[in-house]
């Protein structure tokens, strides 16, 4: 806000206590249930990739927008989110260099380049996941099972998967998180508890991972096994980054549209991207890909899904 | 002087792959090696030098309503001598650049220096601006090479430079590397060279009709 007492703004004039950085801080507070079962899980070493992103983000955010000429924008917390999200979507094994790069590239690129907080036109977190993803597929796959602490790589319950492997993870360890996988999708139950937070805190509605999840369900129940009708569709849900994603990166405010309409869009989009990939491609995972393709379509959705106003002109846009 | 000055404009002033943004395609997808921009800027030099100064040549028997197509004739010519020297004694770099060589009919950068320039000009002159122009777009694919073989591959024309220090992100041989490099260059060469970006939207704009201000458009932002 400015100097001056009076403002002058467009309506609607609502008042709300919620600032940028009180949204960010409850989005940390819901990640961190997420992070510490992965800490539990894969080790202290969890903790580096962290602390390596977050860093690299916040860093990356001061130099960027002293660079620009531009107010720093450190403060409101957002980098940090960021930062946080980018180390839960990495396996704990990824070198920290990497993780550290992955920072660089979400915030320089995919955010300042574009404009700042509010302007970027992709989710930076998951922009520099694929960024890693393509650029180092090696390190990006390396993943180890929980319960072993020396590197032992082992497959993805999703992997296995397509791999056709008989004996796969039951639904309570995927619940649980006692996977092999990125470091904060592994535990259905801490994203969860996280998301039940944002939602007591109204920082998210449910619409974009309701209908998210739900397509994949429908879909990979439908397609998904030997015959329609008879896929595992649990199974799906419980891995893979799917919780995580819908939950925490669908959500995105600058990347998500703005009406109800637009919302459900987007989140059947999301399903069905995700489903195709997991079912039909050389990829076991398609959640990050599905919320990038869906990103970019968000303007064109928010054009198409301009409500109506009461009395007003039947046709717009 | 003139001649000079028409000979430097193609280096910076108007460097045709960051300043006019001509020619992307063979830009964005033949840069994954440095050599390779070499290879692509040479070949398209020596199309460009060649065209301009036939057009030059014959910019007073063409017909005004034909010479798009007359244009076209003459440069698909010095394309297929390229193309058969090249498969003649570089029969490898010919392999990598591949469908990119016949393309270069094609390619803005020769038919605008033919619009823009060489059907005004003297043979002199034409030939300098086809030369300018050609370097400048050597130089811009070389180094776009050169940023996108170092980052994705640790080389530089084939040289490992940085030791097997880091992996390198293979990201960046990949179409969504040159794109980025394309992008981050022209905006850093933009940014140091102090250009002056215009306006986009009305004020930007030298019609009167005041489209985008009409209450019509309530989507746009």
């Amino acid at each position: 806000m400015g100097d001056s007492k009076l403002l002058v703004s467009s309506s609607p004039h609502l008042k709300d206590s919620s600032t940028t950085s009180r949204i960010m801080l409850d989005v940390v507070i819901a990640l961190i249930p997420a992070a510490a079962f992965g800490a539990y899980f894969f080790g202290a070493r969890v903790l580096l990739v962290i602390l390596a992103t977050v860093l690299s983000c916040v860093i990356s955010e001061y130099i960027a927008t002293k660079a620009l000429g531009k107010k720093p924008t450190i403060g409101d917390l957002s980098a940090v989110v960021t930062g946080l999200l980018l180390a839960l979507n990495l396996p704990s094994t990824i070198p920290l260099w990497i993780a550290a790069v992955g920072g660089v590239v979400a915030i320089v690129i995919v955010k300042q380049l574009f404009g700042g907080i509010g302007q970027n036109f992709m989710n930076p977190a998951m922009a520099a996941r694929v960024f890693i993803l393509i650029s180092w597929p090696m390190q990006m796959t390396a993943w180890v099972l929980p319960d072993q602490s020396d590197a032992i790589t082992s497959a993805t319950p999703l992997s296995m998967l397509k791999l056709g492997e008989s004996t796969l993870p039951g639904y309570k360890e995927l619940f649980i998180g006692n996977i092999a996988g990125c470091i904060g999708e592994t535990s259905v139950l801490a994203l969860l508890i996280g998301a039940a937070y944002l939602f007591y805190r109204r920082v998210i509605t449910p619409e974009i991972p309701l209908t998210f999840i739900g397509t994949v369900a429908l879909f990979t129940w439908i397609f998904g096994g030997d015959g329609l009708f008879r896929g595992d569709f649990l199974y799906h849900i419980l891995s893979g980054g799917l919780i995580l994603a819908a939950f925490f990166m669908a959500t995105d405010y600058s990347t998500s549209p703005m009406t109800l309409k637009g919302k459900i869009i987007m989140g059947v989009g999301c399903g069905i991207i995700t489903s195709i990939i997991r079912l039909y491609t050389n990829y076991p995972e398609g959640v990050s890909f599905a919320i990038l393709l869906m990103n970019i379509m968000v303007p064109l959705i928010d054009r198409y899904t301009i409500p109506r106003s009461f009395g007003g002109e039947k046709k717009v846009a | 002087m003139k001649a000079l000055k028409t000979l430097a404009n193609g280096l910076l002033k108007e460097n045709p792959t960051f300043r006019l943004v001509l020619g992307t395609c063979p830009t964005l997808a033949i840069t994954t090696m440095a050599i390779n921009g070499l290879g692509m800027g040479l070949a398209t030099t020596a199309v460009l030098v060649g065209s301009n100064a036939v057009i030059a040549l014959t910019r007073k028997l063409i017909p005004d309503k034909v010479r798009i197509p007359a244009f076209i004739t003459i440069i698909a010519g010095f394309v297929t001598i390229v193309q058969f020297l090249l498969q003649a004694y570089l029969p490898a770099l010919n392999e990598t650049l591949g469908i990119y060589i016949p393309l270069i009919v094609v390619n803005c950068i020769i038919l605008a220096r033919a619009e823009m320039f060489a059907c005004k000009n003297t043979v002199f002159l034409s030939i300098l601006d086809g030369l300018g122009m050609g370097i400048g777009f050597t130089l811009a694919l070389v180094i776009m090479g050169s940023v996108r073989e170092l980052i994705g591959n640790g080389t530089i024309f084939g040289f490992t430079v940085t030791a097997n220090l880091f992996d390198p992100a293979i990201i960046m041989i990949l179409p969504p590397g040159g794109f980025l490099t394309f992008g981050i260059l022209i905006g850093l060469l933009n940014k140091f060279t102090n250009v002056k970006i215009r306006k986009t939207g009305c004020q930007g704009c030298s019609m009167q009709c005041g489209v985008s201000s009409s209450n019509k458009e309530v989507g746009a932002q």
